[in-house]
């Protein structure tokens, strides 16, 4: 009996990652090479909606600055891949714009391992600082929102605007390389792929023990209820800052694996708009969940994609509704319902449960 | 003498515009606690029915030049998106109190159902709204000339103060809707209908963003996504104001709007941006919840 319910728990867990995890590995085999660039950018996605559900399924903060910190980590490779294109020479859009040669922060970009490391330590770094600030002046809920979603505009108005040093409206643009690979050559494009792939999976292997871990239970108890925490002896102001952080790390990595992909970066893909867009992501595949976050972010850009071919009007209206109906009809997401779901089967099945015991965000 | 004069109106000039656009969100966010996203659509509705205003009935009040059309669109323009706001919160926002980050997100929603409408109707470029021909030109003092749109823009930004100051302390339905803000249970307790108020509240919040969106098309030409280039100054402002009532939003908004323009002056634009974004942090700092604070229960 308990070893069949825990046989159970592991594939009501696992059984869905694996599955997907499958069906990524083996999508070069049936899909187009249009449509397998799709997929692999979707996943890009995914990673940051893991960071983003990391922060506001398990941290209940709803940080609208993930899209810059994915434009940060995106920024930091392209840089390095402008560098690599001009082949020593200075990058086009500051002849452009007159410079005469290359400013000092651009420099160290010409080494790879330089650029990788950014991907992740330049959006964690902006995270904790003014994660720190804000966090440390106990400003909370939708004031963080507020103040996050005023810094993502106003990184993509400095892009925009100090055009000799970031391309400006453009962006980086004629991107054709990485690492001496050429972004035309299709095995390079599967590569990326895979490693996509790969980073996804990491990302949520992570996370996933993140969140079971010590720490994972202190940020989701914070979430509940922060006071009973800070009397408790932690120190809230350090769980946030560094969950933020490692949630900007996460998005920077996706950024990072956006580029190559498609080759180019430009302030339009990282703005206010994409930043709250992903949350629908999280909140359709079901906050708090992980897996939910992958599932949203894949079915809700599979669905633009069909949608904006076909009827590019409606897209908009449906985007719209999804943003009301997750808060209004389906809180719990797709996981989240279907967990929930699952669990009322076992307790007909099973002995009864306390009630309550199903765990929901509260958010 | 004329270029501190000129930095002094500038300032005054985009503080009044701030002001303007969040006037709305003190009520919607400073006394109720909702996040309405929408404020920045509602404003563009302004800004259209204005629009539709002029198409209309300019010729049929005097013509274009006159101008009278545009004065009746002020108050039009406030009943209309107030109409709508009372729509909103009686059919979506009463479902979500007490849940401010759920109002955020389904507010943004409504935002995008209303922007995706109106270009369905309106068409996705552009449109122009003929300013009337009197707020051509400006008024001449020392050496500098003051544009009368501007002077118009604080005027219009005055007199709603006034009207708020005036509807909220003297009259009986602002005197319920502060009650409902201060105590709730109190308020019901002595025979106010608070889910009345509430949606009143609201669609007062509305109103004013609908006259913003009026006033804003004296500046330049508007388009469905307009709204998205203020929903964030506005926010901005209503945070470093508090929400202890209109005090703090004025003093916010002028504050910002003298800052913006004096670092404008002796930096660059963006680079003001940022250094406005990073003094409002720092002040967070020293008062988490902004200028004024209200002290009630």
């Amino acid at each position: 009996m308990l070893k069949q319910t825990a046989m159970r728990q592991f594939i009501s867990e696992w059984g869905p990652v694996i599955l997907l995890g499958l069906l990524f590995l083996c999508a070069p085999l049936f899909l187009s090479d249009f449509r397998l660039s799709l997929l692999g950018k979707f996943l890009t996605f995914a990673i940051v909606a893991i960071g983003l559900d990391l922060i506001w399924g398990y941290g209940g903060m709803l940080s609208l600055g993930q899209g810059l910190f994915f434009g940060l980590g995106a920024y930091a490779i392209a840089m390095h891949m402008k560098l690599e294109a001009g082949g020593g020479g200075l990058p086009d859009f500051m002849v452009w714009s007159g410079l005469q040669e290359l400013p000092l922060f651009w420099q160290p970009f010409h080494s790879p391992f330089f650029a990788v490391a950014m991907v992740m330590i330049l959006p964690a770094t902006v995270a904790a600082m003014l994660g720190f600030l804000v966090f440390r002046s106990r400003i909370q809920g939708v004031y963080f929102s507020i103040i996050t979603q005023a810094l993502t505009l106003l990184v993509s108005v400095l892009l925009v605007g100090q055009q000799e040093y970031t391309g400006g409206t453009n962006g980086i643009t004629n991107l054709s390389t990485i690492f001496g690979y050429s972004l035309m050559a299709q095995e390079t494009q599967v590569a990326i792929y895979f490693v996509t792939v790969m980073m996804l999976a990491l990302v949520y292997l992570f996370c996933y023990h993140l969140t079971r871990s010590r720490f994972g239970r202190l940020l989701v108890a914070m979430r509940d209820d922060e006071a009973r925490v800070r009397f408790l002896g932690y120190d809230p102001v350090i769980i946030k800052t560094v969950t933020f952080a490692i949630s900007a790390a996460i998005a920077g990595i996706g950024g990072a694996l956006f580029v190559p992909q498609v080759g180019i970066i430009s302030p339009s893909s990282l703005g206010v708009v994409f930043s709250i867009e992903m949350v629908v992501w999280v909140a359709v595949g079901g906050r708090g969940t992980l897996i939910g976050a992958i599932i949203g972010a894949l079915l809700v850009n599979a669905g633009r994609s069909a949608f904006s071919e076909q009827f590019p009007n409606v897209w908009q209206y449906f985007l719209g509704a999804m943003f009301i109906g997750v808060v209004v009809l389906f809180p719990q997401g797709i996981v989240g319902s279907l967990r929930l779901g699952v669990d009322k089967l076992c307790l007909i099945n099973q002995t009864p449960k306390l009630e309550g015991s199903v765990s929901q965000p509260s958010i | 003498m004329g270029g501190w004069l000129l930095q002094a109106f500038n300032g005054l000039s985009l503080g009044s515009i701030l002001l303007m656009i969040s006037l709305g969100l003190a009520f919607s966010f400073g006394l109720m606690k909702v996040i309405n996203m929408a404020h920045g659509e509602f404003i563009m509705l302004g800004a259209y029915v204005t629009y539709v205003f002029q198409n209309n009935f300019a010729t049929m009040l005097g013509g274009l030049d006159l101008g009278l059309w545009f004065l009746i669109s002020i108050p039009v323009a406030f009943i209309v998106t107030g109409l709508l706001g009372i729509l909103l919160e009686i059919s979506l926002i009463r479902f979500l109190y007490g849940r401010p980050l759920d109002t955020l997100l389904a507010t943004w929603g409504v935002g995008l159902v209303l922007q995706q409408a109106t270009r369905s109707i309106f068409g996705a470029p552009n449109v122009q709204v003929v300013s009337p021909a009197w707020l051509s030109g400006g008024f001449m003092i020392l050496d500098i000339t003051l544009p009368y749109k501007r002077l118009f823009i604080i005027a219009v930004v005055l007199v709603a103060i006034a009207v708020i100051y005036i509807h909220l302390n003297y009259t009986a339905s602002g005197r319920r809707l502060r009650a409902v803000m201060q105590n709730r249970e109190m308020a019901s307790c002595l025979g106010v209908a608070s889910r009345q108020v509430d949606a009143t509240t609201f669609g007062l919040g509305a109103g004013l963003a609908g006259v913003a969106g009026c006033v804003l098309t004296l500046i330049g030409p508007i388009g469905p996504s307009i709204g998205t280039h203020y929903i964030v100054d506005a926010f901005m402002v209503v945070v470093l104001g508090g929400t202890g009532g209109l005090v703090g939003t004025v003093l916010a908004a002028f504050l910002i709007g003298i800052a913006n323009t004096s670092l404008e002056f002796a930096t660059t634009a963006t680079l003001a941006k940022v250094l406005v974004f990073g003094l409002i942090i720092a002040f967070l700092q020293w008062r988490p919840s902004g200028l004024v604070v209200q002290t009630a229960r």
